[in-house]
């Protein structure tokens, strides 16, 4: 994995969230996900590609399922883009890279 | 200028793969385009990426995880020289004798991207919908066509599953293991599904059916609340209260792009000669469930992937390529 990709848990999420200087895009994902494992690589190449304007962070559904409830995850992959904390950018499927970018666009 | 292939496939499930396999061994070099990520299998891998455990794909004692036999398939393309390309055609022109031009990318491109001589066509097919106003806003908010990718997010919950079929009750009985209750609907009286399939159902307690009953409409704000259905012999319509929705109504091919350009059949599958994998066009193959209304399994897919590969290799030495 891109040493730019942060694993988060439901112990880190909050303040890692919060904290951070850069938008966060989280990835609810897990191990028996297909459409997680497509869409992995791609935000590989967006982390190392934007790095220092959006961080990628990996959340696991399995591990931390008070995270995903919170935020009423449903289906997986969903990315969702925290700024300052606060969730503004909610995209649900596994999609090409072209469309996640271009769905990501103002944060870049 | 356009790139040059011997062989290319479109597609990248059993069936593509396995006609990657046979004609990477065969020195053709082929190309496959594999599709582009997507959630409702018209991508790469195909609909086994929607799947967690197979336990019919003869080789694997134990079973397999959909994803990870067909990260097997792929490497196993790889290891004799297949190029995967992880795109999507977008347009294919078959009005012309061999070579075919295909375009990647920008349609209305004056140049296309490859000009291939033999094209094997494995698409495959992709969950029907029900068509309903508020469905599609749903998807991913309740809305689902995948029981193994959602299931788990609907513990102790009651949810519905459309459909009447094998994949019916496979998603419904899967879902029992997450759901408190699990309502299939279905438009008949009677279900199509297997034998076997059904007597599970109905011994599973968590299981009830909804007979004559047809979903007209999804309900809900920001998530599922519910699915108002009309029951048809009755013509009266209620609410039932559900917070997921699995539609396991059917498939379709992926056959757009092909329409117009070689035959289909009614219902939108390609039409193959015979026994063959060989289509209305010289040249032309399809392989895997874009062709398949009928067995529509991995392994079906896999070998007549396989027939392809062969039929596309016999078809360039007649010519003398």
């Amino acid at each position: 994995m891109s040493d730019k990709i942060v694993t988060l848990s439901d112990a880190t999420f909050d303040e890692h969230v919060k904290s951070s200087d850069v938008p966060v895009l989280v990835d609810f994902w897990a191990e028996w996900c297909g459409p997680c494992k497509m869409i992995a690589p791609i935000l590989e190449e967006i982390a190392d590609e934007q790095a220092g304007k959006i961080q990628i962070a990996k959340l696991n559904v399995d591990d931390s399922s008070e995270v995903a409830s919170r935020f009423e995850v449903r289906s997986i992959p969903t990315l969702i883009l925290f700024k300052d904390g606060e969730p503004e950018v909610r995209l649900v499927g596994a999609k090409p890279k072209g469309q996640l970018v271009q769905e990501l666009s103002a944060y870049l | 200028m356009a790139e040059r292939r011997k062989v290319v496939i479109i597609g990248s499930g059993p069936a593509g793969l396995t006609a990657a396999i046979y004609a990477a061994r065969a020195q053709l070099e082929p190309l496959v385009i594999e599709g582009e990520p997507s959630s409702n299998s018209d991508q790469p891998g195909g609909q086994l990426m929607l799947t967690t455990d197979v336990e019919n794909y003869p080789g694997f004692v134990d079973g397999v995880m959909g994803p990870e036999l067909m990260a097997i398939m792929r490497a196993q393309a790889m290891r004799f020289g297949a190029e995967l390309r992880t795109a999507k055609v977008s347009r294919l022109d078959l009005s012309s004798p061999s070579p075919f031009p295909l375009w990647v990318g920008d349609p209305d491109a004056d140049e296309p991207t490859v000009l291939t001589d033999a094209l094997i066509v494995a698409t495959g097919a992709r969950s029907l919908m029900l068509g309903c106003p508020n469905e599609e806003r749903l998807l991913g908010y309740g809305v689902s066509t995948c029981a193994t990718c959602d299931g788990f997010f609907f513990r102790e919950q009651h949810i519905a599953v459309a459909g009447g079929g094998d994949s019916a009750l496979e998603e419904a009985l899967f879902l029992t293991r997450f759901a408190t209750k699990v309502t299939v609907v279905h438009r008949r009286d009677e279900l199509r599904a297997s034998k076997i399939m059904q007597e599970r159902a109905f011994k599973n307690p968590k299981i009830e059916f909804l007979w004559d009953s047809v979903i007209v409409d999804v309900l809900g704000d920001t998530k599922v609340s519910g699915i108002r259905i009309r029951h048809t012999t009755s013509e009266e319509t209620f609410e039932l209260p559900v917070s997921g929705l699995f539609v396991a109504i059917g498939h379709e091919p992926n056959s757009a792009l092909l329409k117009g350009q070689l035959e289909l059949q009614g219902n939108g599958y390609v039409r193959t000669i015979g026994r063959t994998t060989k289509t209305s066009v010289d040249g032309v193959f399809a392989c895997g469930d874009v062709q398949d209304d009928y067995y529509r399994q991995a392994v079906t897919s896999a070998g007549s992937g396989c027939m392809a590969a062969i039929d596309a290799e016999r078809w360039l030495e007649e010519r003398g390529e």
